[in-house]
């Protein structure tokens, strides 16, 4: 009993010492801690670990716990960066006890997926139509309207069976913010948040099992990433742009729609890229966006942070097309570099 | 001497268990009041309309439990009346009719099934139980689709996944303890019944009204769990607030609203009845609770002879179910 407990002081000291050395070996370097939105987390992963290879100085932690969460956290500085998938409204920055910057990081575009019994044809949706079809306007896969948008394709009767996410999710607001500019009742009806009340269908918790759902269903009708859909080989439809040409969604279409966007992009960022115009432009894609003090407290972390994102947004683009990020287009990031220049680093 | 030694130890037994006692109780009504301090926002928007209210609109900022209550209530009432036979006959067999070499694995097995994460279950759910469920639904009778129960699009999750998915996760508590409440029914009650010229299942009859309390307990036991399950359910419920009785509907619960929209909710409003449906289930989980000890301490109360596992029953109720 008396030697079980001397090793077991013998084993605290030891625990102590380790303790002690982690935190002088942690004292040297500089640690950045961020929240939020879960759509961007693979690319910044990537990123942070990246630029702790070429600066090991550097330790920038981001938890992914939604955009929700980020925007709460970054307004209550508990992290020193917030993310989120969509941009903080007026009420929420005038809520911040500082004057928070937005910079968008990456692009993602959200594409039409569905489930029809012997129809193996890439089907083409526009705009009006989807959001008939969501509003449970259109509800079987031979309607004159989805029918006359692809005459080739022979549509059976099936009942058309609407699926959506279920968890809050940034998918959700950049397809509602495509339907709602569309179709004013749509607008009216369901508008535009990570979760909405949806006038039908059956609601899928995530990507996997809103896919889940519409492989299993005959019928089914539904959106998801296309970082999902291309790193799953889920196909999908073909969508209409403002420009009447039906475009597939990839990587260079949604970063074309960027490069529209930009011509009209706002000071602060706080832009919606969705039924962008231009011949190429994919109309259902849209930013993620970083959120930034303009004047942190803690200046190191600041200058650190703010050189993170220089490099992010040119050299670490790099990375993007690997783990099924759009690229930003060059004009937008040279229009962030300016407002990267505002942060007070000192 | 040693009885002052003896007397000092009990006293720091008994401050040391009823500390941690008291630490239940604070942490009960610590849960209470954080639920109704970070809920008071829509507390004051809706206030009790908050019950009764249908509409589940963020955008708008118009909030209702309505249909999550509905869909918590339904599916656990369900869930045990797939699972209380269930797991009754696995009690039984286990406890009176079991051979002894299969007894030990067999009851090895079924708390197996306890111990699976409910998100393992919810995989198994999307992929086996709903497409299963989905030909069983296709294949019902049409003037059985025309009953209440049964309208709608068969589309395989919904309501009925919801209730088997639970039924199945529930069977190992409720038959666990109901074993164990069985076992502790005295051998002179059996012997007693054998002697009458009892056959054997007359003489479980006798062993099953002996023990009734506990079992009614067991039950419970496998309503508070059903109560609070999240994510299994989610995954197969289909999440449409909608209060239908039928099976086929796709509805929702108050744990899955919470886990689906509460890391994602901006708006401060919808985070607060996000809470706020928390709330509501603590409330509604205490008066389950508490409905449960009445029904017992009537039970208790009305037998005109003194015996049964009472220790077991305050056991089989007093645990946390939510």
């Amino acid at each position: 009993m008396k030697l079980l407990s001397v090793r077991g002081w013998k084993l605290a000291a030891a625990g102590a010492c380790v303790v002690a050395l982690g935190a002088s070996a942690a004292a040297q370097k500089m640690t950045i801690n961020g929240a939020g939105a879960t759509f961007p987390d693979p690319i910044y992963e990537k990123w942070f670990s990246e630029y702790n290879k070429m600066h090991p100085d550097v330790q920038i932690n981001y938890q992914a716990i939604g955009s929700g969460g980020g925007i709460s956290q970054i307004s209550k500085q508990i992290v020193f960066f917030g993310a989120s998938d969509g941009p903080m409204n007026n009420d929420q920055l005038m809520a911040a006890p500082g004057h928070l910057f937005h910079f968008p990081t990456v692009l993602g575009g959200v594409v039409p997926i569905y489930n029809i019994p012997g129809v193996n044809a890439e089907l083409k949706f526009t705009g009006p139509v989807m959001a008939d079809m969501f509003l449970g306007k259109i509800t079987k896969w031979n309607d004159p309207a989805i029918k006359a948008l692809n005459p080739s394709v022979n549509l059976p009767g099936t009942d058309i069976t609407i699926v959506h996410r279920s968890d809050g999710s940034g998918t959700t607001y950049i397809w509602c913010d495509y339907l709602s500019k569309i179709s004013p009742a749509y607008k009216g009806k369901v508008g535009v948040a990570t979760s909405v009340n949806w006038p039908v269908g059956l609601g899928g918790k995530g990507s996997d099992g809103v896919t889940g759902l519409v492989k299993q269903t005959p019928g089914a009708f539904s959106y998801v990433e296309l970082i999902y859909a291309l790193q799953n080989n889920v196909s999908f439809g073909v969508v209409q742009n403002m420009a009447g040409v039906f475009v597939k969604a990839s990587l260079e279409s949604v970063t074309a729609a960027a490069a529209e966007g930009a011509k009209a992009m706002p000071p602060d960022f706080r832009v919606s890229i969705t039924n962008a115009p231009g011949q190429a432009a994919y109309p259902i894609s849209s930013f993620t966006w970083l959120l930034l003090y303009e004047n942190p407290k803690d200046k190191t972390q600041a200058k650190a942070m703010s050189d993170f994102v220089k490099w992010a947004l040119t050299d670490g683009q790099k990375f993007c097309p690997d783990l099924g990020y759009a690229p930003l287009p060059p004009n937008v990031v040279q229009l962030e570099m300016a407002q990267l220049g505002k942060i007070k680093v000192q | 001497m040693r009885r002052q030694r003896t007397s000092a130890s009990d006293l720091v037994f008994r401050g040391g268990t009823g500390f941690f006692a008291l630490v239940l109780i604070f942490c009960a009504v610590g849960i209470g009041v954080i639920l109704w301090r970070d809920s008071r926002l829509s507390l004051h928007a809706f206030g009790l309309k908050f019950w009764a209210t249908d509409t589940w609109d963020p955008v708008a900022g118009n909030f209702g439990a309505r249909p999550f209550i509905w869909g918590t209530l339904y599916s656990s009432v369900l869930a045990l009346l797939i699972s209380a036979p269930i797991a009754l006959g696995i009690a039984v067999f286990l406890s009176e009719l079991c051979p002894h070499r299969l007894r030990q694995p067999l009851a090895f097995l079924t708390e197996l099934l306890a111990a699976i994460p409910s998100i393992v279950y919810g995989l198994w759910g999307i992929f086996v139980l709903v497409p299963a469920v989905r030909a069983l639904e296709v294949a019902l009778p049409d003037w059985l689709r025309a009953t209440p129960l049964f309208t709608g699009p068969p589309v395989g999750v919904g309501m009925l996944s919801a209730a088997v998915i639970l039924a199945i996760m529930v069977v190992p508590f409720t038959s666990s303890v109901a074993r164990e409440v069985l076992k502790a029914v005295p051998a002179a009650q059996r012997e007693g019944a054998y002697a009458l010229g009892s056959t054997r299942w007359e003489a479980t009859k006798v062993a099953l009204y002996y023990g009734r309390v506990g079992i009614i307990g067991a039950i419970m036991l496998g309503l508070g769990r059903a109560l609070g399950e999240t994510m299994a359910v989610t995954m197969v419920i289909g999440n449409t607030p909608q209060a239908s009785w039928s099976l086929y509907a796709p509805q929702y619960t108050m744990a899955a609203v919470i886990a689906n929209e509460f890391s994602e909710a901006t708006e401060r409003l919808h985070v607060s009845a996000l809470i706020e449906i928390g709330l509501v289930l603590f409330v509604i989980t205490l008066v389950v609770n508490a409905a449960s000890r009445l029904l017992i301490w009537s039970m208790t109360r009305e037998r005109t002879y003194p015996v049964v596992p009472a220790p077991i029953v305050a056991e089989t109720t007093g645990v946390p179910t939510a």
